[in-house]
């Protein structure tokens, strides 16, 4: 059964169409590729998608069920987790703090009245939070305030906080711009690594197409909010429609 | 139709000023991106400042030369190369605090230099408010009523012509309506920036003189009003249009007082409503208007999102010096409750207790913006609620009063809700706005009603009894306001340590990652208003039944901003800064009463010009000095392990 499944999204602002008429669909445990040009309209769609934004028409299904009215923390508690492209960072917390608030609300642990009578005190230590720090390789840096860290750490806390929820489906805002060609390297086994260990299904929004096709089966193609194309990764962005859309010629 | 005139054309002159204040407000938050607070204390400042030069026997002409073409410009000047210039982009919470500051502190250290007696009677600016000059539809005109609507329509005059025809007009209207392009199209907008603070400050400081003769004495709590009303307006103009904001001023003036004219007298509603009117208007704006809010969200990147706390000091030195200074407190601590119940005379006994009780109500600052970077400013309504609700239900339902206290605060947190619910959609500088023309409401009607605060009497609470155990004398209150205070601490800490705690300190880093990561933030922020509104109304209740009796001067509005500022300035992040806050409040005011009353304002202009420290020093004062201390003592021993 599809995880995801959009039909005939549609989203303006104003007088821009950022999205028209998209209709994209995941499937359980798969990695898709969503790519396109600046202001294609990715971010939009995913915003559609975990409810940062509502959209205009359309239909967002997730397991079948009909999620279009639901508010953010609904779908993310549903198993839609998301990173972004502008880093969204909870100041003042380490790594590891970023982690395991994520953790304590995905076990809807935040009743006030246990906080009240001392039973929502924070442990030190959580095992999946330990393991994940080490998994991402953020356990050296993981007690440092979060501001002193560099972008690559910034765009693996962001992973983390969003994996340690086990969500189902995994939204990805360009993990790697900001990033340098040996950080994205790095960053791409990581992500290989994390695929390889579970079940959650991604969406990779991504300039860098190497980083694409290490990662994901099939992709996407959005232009000027419609979507131009989609298939296997290598075919698709051979087509000539594809790549006028992306380099602006056609050879 | 007379009628109607007869009831409008008084509110033409109300109207006038707040159109004056209102464009000044959207030309300095158009170009510069600060939304100056202070305006209405440069406005009180031009007011003081013609009234003392009229009563020195100065012709009037001269006065004003001096209080409104020089000194205001002068003023504005000064605030914004000394102080806006260098947070144009900081985080919201660190201009709005820094421009509090100055709206605290310029009035005070106004009345320091001239004296804070009584100004009776100001005078009007050109024509004598004793002669009436002609009757319109009934009305008459008095003259300065007069001079008030001439002299507004010919300055707006000379600036529109000034801004079409010169050429440093030109550039004003252009960075006016995009201080991007200005820059881009080389022009040097530093100096057109001057300029307009320049401009601005001149409409503060006429506006203040016009408005000055409407009242009968010259209060700095009018000038606050006055900033709320054209606040109003210029959100009537989203902030952007100048037209509008300035249509919106005089409409508000005359809607004002047609309300007065239409509403039964003698009520309080009628001469609540009309004063609050503005307040009102503002808030509906804010909730309806979805541009304005947009606007305020995008044009603060950062908006809701503080500077982050520095380590704290006890971290730094490792973990033998935490337990040393851990120790320290808690000898303070024991020697301060044993002093106080043996060897501390009356008198101070009682002072102390108000600080346990302010720190009660401070807490709640620390729990709603250190902890969760929500900014409100009417906590000082909620401990008002708190008391009024104590001593209504003791006075006329026989309630004992210590079942008041804590009704005082459930009630505060019912009335925490209701004012959660506008949070909710708003953030930031139109939360803080918000709260204000709330606070603002709360005093000029809802506090008004003989069944909640009663107006300028006041109501009285009975110190506590419960059985045998009485607490009517100054030792027990302060041992009950003790245990009071731990209880609450205890709360916040619970909280902090929670996961609630640490939803908050999520919400506060970045909301969309919050809600993303499952966190339901409407719920989140209903609890966490709830619960500042409740520690606040507690500690009124306990404040209202030390005093014996209060009245909403006790809570007013401005008192709320006082409050976010003392704190602020000691340490908005921690339990220990919202106690050192509350004690330094009180034992601050007692050591100035042993001054000339005068000295009385050197506490606000201290605690404002604490508040500019707050955008280098997030952390407060006292934790930055501690961490200085510590600092120093960590160096020492590195260096001496490094020589030895
Ligand atoms: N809040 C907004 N208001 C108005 N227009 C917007 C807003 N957000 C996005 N847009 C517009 O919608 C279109 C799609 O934007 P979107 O951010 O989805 O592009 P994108 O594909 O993510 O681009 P990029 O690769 O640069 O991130 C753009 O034309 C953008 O200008
Ligand atoms: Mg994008």
């Amino acid at each position: 059964m599809a995880v995801v499944e959009a039909c005939g999204i549609s989203k303006r602002f104003g007088g821009i169409v950022a999205l028209d008429d998209v209709s994209i669909v995941v499937e359980q445990g798969e990695a898709v590729g969503l790519v396109g040009p600046n202001g294609a309209g990715k971010t939009a769609l995913f915003d559609c998608l975990n409810g940062v934004r509502h959209c205009d028409s359309g239909e967002v299904r997730f397991e079948g069920r009909l999620i279009n009215r639901l508010p953010v923390y609904e779908r993310a508690r549903l198993g839609i987790g998301r990173t972004f492209q502008r880093l969204e960072l909870f100041a003042g917390m380490s790594p590891r703090e970023h982690l395991m608030v994520a953790e304590r609300v995905h076990r809807a642990d935040g009743r006030l009245w246990k906080d009240l009578i001392g039973r929502g005190r924070a442990r030190a230590t959580v095992a999946r939070v330990e393991e994940l720090l080490v998994e991402l390789g953020l356990e050296e840096v993981a007690d440092d305030p979060i501001e002193t860290l560099s972008q690559g750490h910034g765009r693996l806390v962001e992973l983390g906080r969003a994996l340690v929820q086990d969500p189902l489906l995994l939204l990805l805002d360009e993990p790697a711009s900001g990033l340098d060609t040996r950080e994205t390297a790095a960053f791409a086994t990581i992500l290989l690594e994390v695929r390889a260990r579970r079940t959650t299904a991604m969406l990779l929004v991504e300039h860098d197409l190497d980083l694409v096709r290490r990662v994901v089966e099939r992709i996407y193609v959005l232009d000027f909010g419609k979507l131009i194309a989609s298939g296997r990764v290598d075919e698709v962005l051979a087509e000539p429609v594809v790549r006028r859309a992306y380099l602006g010629d056609v050879t | 139709m007379t009628q109607f005139l007869s009831y409008a054309i008084p509110g033409l002159p109300y109207g006038c000023v707040f159109a004056l204040m209102a464009v000044g407000l959207v030309l300095t938050y158009q170009t510069s991106g600060v939304f100056n607070l202070a305006y209405g204390a440069q406005a009180y400042a031009s007011a003081l400042i013609f009234y003392v030069c009229v009563n020195a026997g100065w012709p009037s002409w001269a006065a004003f030369l001096v209080a409104v073409v020089v000194v205001a410009p002068l003023l504005g000047l000064a605030m914004d190369r000394f102080l806006y210039r260098f947070i144009r982009s900081a985080p919201v919470l660190v201009k709005l605090v820094s421009a509090l500051g100055m709206l605290i502190a310029i009035p005070s250290a106004l009345q320091l230099i001239f004296g804070n007696q009584q100004r009776l009677a100001p005078p009007s600016l050109w024509l004598p408010p004793s002669s009436v000059y002609f009757h319109v539809a009934g009305d008459a005109i008095n003259g300065t009523e007069l001079s008030t609507v001439v002299v507004t329509l010919a300055v707006v005059l000379l600036a529109s012509l000034m801004s079409h025809f010169t050429q440093i007009g030109l550039r004003m209207r252009a960075m006016a309506e995009s201080p991007r392009m200005v820059q881009l199209a080389g022009i040097n907008s530093e100096l057109v920036g001057i300029a307009i603070w320049v401009l601005s400050s001149f409409l503060a400081g006429l506006a203040g003189v016009l408005l000055a003769p409407l009242f009968a004495d010259l209060q700095a709590l009018n000038f606050t009003d006055l900033l709320v009303a054209a606040i109003a307006a210029a959100a009537l103009g989203s902030l952007t249009s100048l037209p509008l904001a300035f249509w919106g001023g005089i409409g508000l003036g005359v809607v004002q007082e047609l309300l007065g004219g239409y509403l039964p007298s003698g009520s309080v509603l009628s001469s609540g409503l009309r004063p609050a009117l503005p307040f009102a208007v503002l808030i509906v704006l804010l909730l309806t208007l979805p541009g304005l809010r947009e606007r305020w969200f995008h044009d603060d990147p950062l908006a809701g999102c503080d500077p982050p706390p520095p380590p704290m000091a006890t971290t730094i030195g490792g973990h033998g010096l935490e337990g040393f200074l851990r120790a320290g407190s808690w000898t303070v601590l024991a020697v301060f409750f044993v002093s106080c119940l043996t060897w501390v005379p009356g008198n101070w006994t009682f002072t102390l207790t108000q600080g346990l009780a302010y720190s009660i109500v401070f807490l709640s600052i620390v729990l709603l913006t250190g902890m969760s970077g929500q900014i409100s400013l009417c906590q000082a309504s909620f401990a008002g609620i708190g008391a009024f609700t104590c001593a209504q239900l003791a006075t006329h339902f026989g309630v004992s009063v210590l079942v008041g206290i804590v009704a005082g605060g459930a009630v505060a947190a019912l009335v925490g809700v209701v004012v959660a619910l506008p949070a909710l959609r708003l953030g930031g500088l139109a939360l803080a706005l918000a709260t204000l023309a709330f606070g603002l409401l709360a005093d000029n009607v809802g506090f008004q009603f003989a069944w909640s605060g009663n107006g300028d009497t006041g109501v009285s609470i009975p110190r506590p009894q419960i059985g045998s155990l009485n607490f009517t004398s100054g030792k027990a209150f302060f041992v009950l306001a003790f245990v009071a205070l731990v209880v609450c601490s205890v709360v916040v800490l619970a909280i902090r340590k929670g996961t609630t705690g640490r939803e908050l300190a999520a919400m506060r880093g970045s909301e969309l990652a919050a809600a993303s990561i499952g966190t339901n933030l409407v719920k989140l922020k209903i609890t966490v208003f709830a619960v500042a509104a409740a520690l606040a109304g507690v500690g009124g209740a306990l404040y209202g039944s030390l005093q014996g009796t209060v009245s909403p001067d006790d809570f007013n509005s401005l008192l709320s901003l006082v409050f976010m500022v003392v704190v602020v300035t000691t340490g908005v992040y921690t339990v220990e800064g919202a106690i050192q806050a509350g004690m330094a409040y009180v034992i601050l005011y007692q050591v100035l009463d042993y001054l000339p009353s005068q000295w009385r304002n050197l506490f606000p202009i201290l605690f404002g010009l604490g508040a500019i420290t707050y955008a280098l020093h997030p952390e407060g004062v006292v934790e930055w000095q501690r961490r200085r201390v510590i600092e120093l003592v960590v160096d020492r021993r590195k260096h001496r392990e490094a020589v030895g």
